[in-house]
């Protein structure tokens, strides 16, 4: 039963983690909540593997390959989060519209 | 249920509520810096679901990469852009939130439901445990070798282009006469009169 706990603790993590990606307007915010996303996805990879794959443990690996992507894609945002900020002095998610037309 | 199963399961409903109450802080607080604390919170709250689940080197790896290396640069992007402006408020936002709980709950009650009607084929293998970091690095220069030499790369690639993309673009006013032979970055001057000023107003 305790596999059902962890994957359930997972996509409750998830689901909080798509609604503040669709209903936060500051751009940092949209940035943790996808880091919560990843999380729970990690969380799940983890799980798994150790319930249903103990010895060859291939979900640690992609979990430790998940934090790597992860981190990577913070640095990247937070430098792009920057960059809109110096240009259109705002950080709020409802005035980037660089793209719509 | 002998002890430690006991221990286990306390220490997976005490980890399981810290890191959801945690997780709805960080999406529901206005204040943004509440959020990035608390986020450290659910990394550390998460680590600990890793050591319930025999992986104690990625749970060290999480708390080194993420609550170390994450969480400090989401708090350094939270004291650059540190702009307490007021958002202006959208006619209807109430719509879109109670849309978008909306579709959270159904989608946790699908996945929720689907977990628990899935029979799932439980190994009977003896766990890893203290050898879990022997087997991972046996995979990655095994048979995850061409995804990790690619992760290497792609981590360069981010470093460089985080700095090239955060870089104070250069404006060339004036032609530099004896600059060109000095290999610098170069960057636009900031104004640091006009930043103070903005902080002593806030």
């Amino acid at each position: 039963m305790q596999l059902e706990y962890f994957l359930i603790l997972a996509a409750a993590l998830f689901c909080v983690g798509i609604y503040g990606l669709v209903t936060s307007r500051n751009v940092i915010r949209v940035l943790m909540s996808i880091e919560l996303m990843l999380n729970a996805v990690n969380l799940n990879l983890m799980a798994f593997s150790n319930y249903l794959d103990p010895a060859e443990i291939k979900g640690q690996v992609f979990a430790v390959f998940v934090i790597t992507i992860a981190a990577a894609e913070a640095a990247v945002g937070l430098a792009i989060v920057l960059s809109i900020y110096r240009n259109r002095d705002t950080v709020d998610m409802e005035q980037f519209n660089l793209l719509k037309w | 249920m002998n002890l430690a199963e006991g221990v286990q399961f306390i220490s997976l409903g005490i980890l399981g509520v810290l890191m959801l109450v945690a997780a709805l802080g960080v999406v529901l607080l206005s204040n943004i810096v509440y959020s990035a604390f608390l986020l450290g919170l659910v990394f550390v709250s998460i680590s600990g679901l890793y050591i319930l689940l025999n992986a104690g080197f990625v749970a060290a790896a999480q708390v080194l990469v993420y609550v170390g290396a994450v969480n400090i640069l989401i708090l350094f992007g939270i004291m650059l852009v540190n702009k307490r402006e007021d958002f202006q408020p959208i006619s209807k936002a109430w719509v879109g939130k109670a849309a978008t709980g909306a579709v959270c709950l159904g989608l946790f009650t699908l996945l929720s439901s689907m977990v628990l009607a899935t029979p799932w084929q439980l190994s009977t293998a003896t766990p890893a445990g203290e050898n879990a970091i022997e087997i991972i690095g046996l995979h990655f220069f095994s048979d995850f070798l061409l995804p990790f030499e690619l992760a290497s790369v792609l981590l360069l690639m981010a470093l460089v282009g985080a700095i090239i993309l955060a870089r104070r673009e250069y404006i060339p006013d004036y032609e530099p006469e004896d600059e060109q032979k000095v290999l610098t970055l170069r960057e636009r001057p900031r104004e640091l009169v006009a930043t103070s000023s903005d902080n002593q107003e806030m």
